[in-house]
């Protein structure tokens, strides 16, 4: 094309004849329409729109008009131009929208895939039922003792009123620790403690009164790995030492601990039963969770959980003994408190249909990772 | 104690439609552990009658001798002919009482007894030995042959009190009074409110001076010592079957009329008796401690060497008996098959011995006995006279024997046990007002005296060993007003102070290893010392030092561990054989290090407080015993899937857990090159933090030996971390402190450096940090690249990606560069660091 050209006749400019003018707009509609790819359109945009396309070329022309004719050409050419690009816009958008449908639909995924890049872990169950546990009496004001798992057989047994020929103080209970040489078997004084109890001891030495503390840890019997057994297990004990304590409150306590774990229309039952740290001393039952009690009695009904009993037996409890106050340095006329404690294999093993004591100390991931990271 | 409903019936009247759950439910309530209630001949069905055998014919034809029987069971089989049965047993003769099941009858087990074929005759109906019927041992495990005189026809299952109900009871130690019928029945009238027939309340005669002579030589052993003669018993005489079936119910063999008796008596009153045959003892019965080395041949035919603590009864020549445990065989009463030699004279004992000896008597000699049982237990002392009375009576009435009139009795005095307690006391402990009245009702209902009226001065009775406080005096009210009835209050606690820091980071330590995709193990504490050679220690190492038990249940493994890796190796290993083979396991516990100087724990008092030195001394004479924590793991970190490939678990994996466990507790972890045992030589970092301004080594981190993988059997380049949880504890500040946030633009910066190979990243690091100033906002290694030709032998390129901001302005690139240069300058410095061209 030719540079602006001054000296033209307006009539004789032929690109800005009206019928031109249209024909331009027309092939240039008609080539968008005809472009079948956005690449094709931008082909077709360039020819049509760009600065060498023959509408850019012809409103070029415009400036060499005189003043009169100026607006008539300068109008139509702005139509036309106007058109195309709105036409342009129009086939733009539906060739983008063509585009995306089909590129959308080529980059759909199977979301279905499975993903266990690196597989989840999980924390043992025993661990996260032993504080969820806790947690319960920590919610209440309580804190949470430790101690030692070598333990001194004065705070295993004779702090807690365990007098020396106790049956549990028997060689096939308790692990003893060898003593140094040309000491006797249970020469050392210290034992694997055989429960969580001597921390109610510790708890009470250490701590200034009222003491309302639990204790969950790791004990020892020298048991034979079975499906119902294992040495080595885990327990949680609950020692409340305070003025006028007495068994209605370790019963709305225990109460309070069944609801929180089991939902809230459970409740215990005591049974009398015999512990030398506690008298009066007693079994504590659950309600059973799954049942509510009404497998008892109910052949129709009958329950796993409970062995259609009705009541799930959980573990030991009572009134401190004050001897054991006495041991520990509490005045037993002024203060009196309460504990239990019980196994948290037996609760994971009816709480989670836990069959083989065996899966609980394997360490199988195959076992542990369903329970995840709270229990 | 198996107690039959049918003899507790005995002593109580309780309603007759009372069924054995019933009771069963009240028992439970008042305190004993009923464990279950066996259903006797549920599963019976007549007609069982007695017969009496009219003909034997032998029939030998057979691979077994077996009998065809004729058998006379009178108008029971309807017709009055003999029965004609079948039967392969032979301890019966021609004219014996036997029980007979006739067709239609069905024997426990679903046995229907119906007319058949058999051994080619026709058997109608079966000779029943005890076993068929389920009665337990009585020691034939044949036929049961009745005494001559028992009526033919007559309905057995009534005769042999088949059908019973039996409550097993679980006896706690406090209630020896309840390991008889006796203590049973009385918990029983309490529970129903019935009065009690005391069988021991019986007419006894007073000592006197020509009894059988009886010596007590240490009455702190033995406070009581009754004894009794009877003679002339027959030799013919056998137990009566309902004394054998209340033998058998009870869970007993009857053996022979004079020692059935005895257990007879010992389940009715609880007294432990002994019959000593007359004839065979020499001279005065004694109560004394065993000479050291002593030797007495028991019962059970072993021969026991004595301890001096063991009490034992004597006769001129020594030991007869271990006293309250086991007579000895020396004077041991005649069985029935032994005719010539037949007992014809007894001399029965019952004494009261102190429990603790007799405790550890059996204890030493691994020998309890259902009369150390007792003893062990307590033994009411005031009932050995009436024990006594009963034996002599039985054997009178049922061995036609003659009482002797001489009563020995050894008596050391004692006074009854007094408890003083406010009248109000098990209200305080029950938190329920039972009220003076109630009180005093319930304790004299289980035999107590009380006087007085705001204190109550109580007496407790002398079966009841088991009460000596008020709290037990408490117990006894409440249990009988019932624990069910108890109301539910709660206290409230002080407001507590949440976990302690050691706490919370145990949790969260457990957390971020679980979220890392680490799976928890709690491993058994106990290993064998052959795992530190295994693991690659050095002699000396301290971790060798273990703590060792007397009693493991292993001997493989008769040690408490120093360091969580065995463990979990052979959890590892485990998982593993159980084609688990992408593993990462970890966790936290205690390990046990033995102190320097091993001194014995100290058995302090408890009728007072310790005193502050005794706990210390006693505390450290504990192991002791930190809480650490490890990882190990194998196989693949990261699976290869469809999103590409995997990654196999390795060295850096292992060093990120021990990072991500200090990061936990806000401790400073020091990484370096390290080399320990069971590590890699060249994959192996040493863990170490500042604890009170000196650096200590708390652990290790990398690839385990090839070595220690071999001798463990474990998946090919397992790794491993432990860590001390308790130093990182000690070492940390869990407040993490906020750090302001520049919302100017940043400037990042991109360096690589050429170091020497062997110079540590974490060095490089520490340099650009330091040289780049506080404008530094993070640095990033993002490559590391080792290429002889293009960087020289032995040497490194470390690729940083700096990221630089202000807190007030938007920095300028030459400020950023000034401080990139800075940064790469000191690195020159310090570690030799030079700018890659």
């Amino acid at each position: 094309m030719s540079a602006p050209n001054k000296s033209y006749d307006p009539v004789e400019v032929e690109a800005l004849k009206p019928e031109e003018i249209e024909r331009m707009r027309d092939e240039a509609l008609a080539a968008f329409a005809a472009a079948d790819s956005l690449d094709a359109l931008h082909e077709a945009k360039v020819a049509h729109t760009g600065p060498a396309s023959p509408l850019a070329l012809a409103n070029r022309e415009i400036g060499a008009l005189p003043p009169h004719a100026k607006a008539d050409a300068g109008k139509r050419v702005g139509q036309a131009r106007g058109a195309v690009n709105k036409g342009l816009a129009a086939r733009q958008a539906e060739l983008e929208a063509e585009r995306d449908a089909r590129v959308l639909v080529e980059e759909a995924v199977d979301v279905t895939l499975p993903y266990d890049r690196v597989p989840a872990g999980a924390r043992h169950p025993l661990t996260t039922m032993m504080e969820r546990v806790a947690d319960v009496f920590v919610a209440m004001g309580y804190e949470i003792a430790e101690g030692p798992e070598a333990e001194a057989e004065w705070f295993n047994f004779d702090a807690l009123n365990f007098l020396p020929d106790h049956p549990a103080r028997q060689m096939q209970d308790t692990f003893f620790v060898q003593g140094p040489e040309g000491t006797e078997e249970s020469g050392s004084g210290v034992v694997l403690r055989t429960h969580t109890s001597p921390v109610q001891a510790r708890a009470l030495l250490d701590r200034e009164l009222p003491v309302y503390i639990v204790c969950p840890g790791r004990v020892f019997r020298t048991d034979e790995l079975d499906a119902t057994h294992t040495p080595v297990f885990h327990q949680i004990e609950l020692l409340a030492i305070d003025e006028g304590l007495t068994m209605a409150d370790l019963k709305g306590t225990m109460d309070h601990m069944v609801q929180s774990l089991f939902g809230a229309d459970m409740k215990t039952r005591l049974r009398p039963a015999y512990f030398p740290f506690t008298e009066p001393s007693a079994e504590m039952d659950m309600l059973c969770y799954v049942c509510k009690g009404e497998s008892a009695g109910n052949p129709d009904r009958p329950c796993r959980t409970c062995s259609s009993e009705g009541w799930i037996e959980l573990g030991g409890c009572g009134m401190v003994n004050p001897r054991v106050l006495t041991a520990c340095g509490v005045d037993p006329e002024k203060y009196s408190g309460f504990a239990f404690g019980f196994g948290i294999e037996r609760m994971l093993m009816f709480r989670h249909n836990v069959e083989d004591m065996r899966d609980m100390v394997e360490g199988d991931v195959r076992f542990t990772r369903p329970f995840g990271m709270e229990i | 104690m198996r107690v039959p409903l049918s003899w507790l019936r005995e002593y109580v009247d309780l309603p007759a439609t009372e069924t054995g759950r019933d009771v069963q439910a009240k028992l439970i309530s008042a305190g004993l552990e009923v464990e279950t209630v066996e259903q006797l001949g549920a599963d019976l069905k007549g007609p069982l009658v007695v017969g009496q055998v009219a003909t034997i014919e032998e029939l030998t034809e057979f691979k077994k001798p077996i009998r065809f029987c004729t058998v006379d069971v009178g108008q029971a089989n309807g017709t009055g002919e003999p029965q004609e049965i079948v039967c392969g047993a032979r301890n019966f003769a021609v004219g014996d009482k036997v029980v007979v099941a006739l067709p239609g009858a069905v024997l426990p087990g679903d046995f229907q007894i119906a007319e058949r074929k058999t051994y080619g005759k026709m058997s109608r109906g079966m000779i029943c030995s005890s076993d068929e019927l389920n009665m337990g041992d009585d020691g034939t495990k044949g036929i049961i042959v009745l005494p001559p005189e028992t009526e033919v026809g007559k309905d057995a299952i009534e005769l042999l009190e088949l059908v019973d109900e039996v409550l097993d009871i679980a006896v706690t130690p406090d209630r020896g009074y309840c390991l008889s019928l006796r203590g049973v029945a009385r918990e029983t009238a309490i529970a129903y409110g019935l009065p009690l027939r005391d069988p021991a309340l019986l007419d006894v005669p007073g000592p006197n001076a020509y009894g059988y002579p009886v010596r007590i030589s240490d009455p702190t052993g033995c406070d009581r010592f009754t004894a009794r003669t009877v003679t002339g018993l027959s030799a013919e005489a056998r137990s009566p079957i309902w004394l054998q079936r209340r033998l058998q119910k009870v869970g007993m063999r009857p053996i022979s009329l004079a020692v059935d008796v005895t257990n007879y008596v010992m389940m009715e009153l609880g007294q432990p008796l002994h019959a000593y045959d007359r004839g065979l003892v020499q001279g005065t019965i004694g109560v004394r401690r065993a000479e050291p080395g002593e030797k007495l041949t028991t019962l059970d035919g072993v021969e026991r060497t004595l301890d001096a603590e063991d009490l034992v009864i004597t006769d001129d020549r020594g030991p007869i008996g271990l006293a309250g445990v086991m007579g000895g065989a020396n004077t041991e009463i005649a069985d029935h098959d032994n005719v010539e030699n037949a007992t014809a004279d007894v001399v029965i004992e019952a004494a009261h011995f102190d429990a603790v000896s007799i405790a550890r008597t059996a204890r030493r000699h691994k020998l309890s006995s259902e009369a150390s049982r007792r003893f062990e237990r307590g033994v009411d002392p005031q009932a050995a006279a009436a024990a006594a009375q009963r034996t002599v009576d039985l054997l009178v009435l049922l061995a036609g024997g003659t009482a002797e009139a001489g009563v020995t009795e050894v008596l050391a005095p004692t006074a009854p046990r007094t408890i003083t307690i406010p009248a109000d006391h098990p209200d305080r402990v029950a938190g329920v007002t039972y009220g003076r009245e109630t009180v005093v009702r319930r304790l004299q209902e289980i035999g107590c005296d009380v006087y007085g009226q705001d204190e109550l001065i109580v007496t407790v009775p002398s079966w009841r060993p088991d009460l000596t406080d008020p709290n037990d005096l408490a117990e006894e009210v409440i249990r009988l007003e019932g624990y069910e009835n108890l109301p539910s209050t709660l206290p409230k606690p002080p407001a507590g102070l949440g976990l302690t820091s050691r706490q919370r980071l145990h949790r969260r330590v457990g957390r971020a290893l679980a979220g890392a995709g680490y799976v928890e193990a709690l491993n058994y504490p106990f290993i064998g010392e052959q795992v530190f050679d295994q693991l690659g220690l050095e002699a000396d190492d301290p971790a060798r030092r273990v703590v060792k038990l007397s009693n493991p249940l292993s001997d493989e493994e008769p040690a408490l561990r120093t360091t969580l890796l065995p463990g979990l190796l052979t959890a590892l290993r485990r998982n593993d054989g159980r084609g688990s083979h992408d593993l990462a396991l970890f966790e936290t516990g205690l390990v046990f290090r033995p102190r320097e100087e091993q001194r014995i724990a100290a058995v302090l008092p408890v009728d007072r407080r310790p005193t502050d030195e005794e706990l210390a001394e006693l505390n450290a004479a504990l192991p002791e015993q930190p809480r650490h924590a490890a990882v190990v793991l194998a196989g693949a970190r990261e699976q290869a899937g469809w999103w590409g490939k995997g990654r196999p678990a390795d060295w850096a994996d292992a060093v990120e857990a021990a990072r991500s466990v200090a990061r936990e507790a806000g401790a400073e972890l020091i990484i370096r090159k390290g080399q320990y045992g069971p590590w890699h030589p060249g994959r192996c970092a040493e863990l170490a933090l500042t604890v009170d301004g000196a650096e200590r080594v708390v652990g290790h981190a990398g690839e385990l030996h090839p070595r220690v993988v071999q001798a463990l059997g474990l998946p090919e380049r397992t790794c491993a971390m432990e860590i001390d949880l308790d130093a990182v504890e000690s070492a940390g500040d869990a407040t993490a402190r906020a750090p302001r946030i520049s919302t100017f633009p940043v400037a990042t910066q991109d360096v690589a450096l050429v170091v020497d190979a062997v110079v540590p990243a974490a060095e490089v690091e520490e340099a650009l940090r330091e040289g780049a100033g506080e404008l530094l906002e993070s640095i990033r290694l993002f490559d590391v690249y080792e290429n002889a030709e293009q960087l020289g032998e032995g040497r490194k390129s470390l690729a940083y990606a700096l990221r630089f901001r202000a807190p007030d302005r938007t920095l300028t690139v030459d400020e950023a560069s000034a401080a990139r240069d800075a940064a790469v300058v000191l690195a020159g410095e310090l570690v030799g660091a030079e700018l890659r061209s």
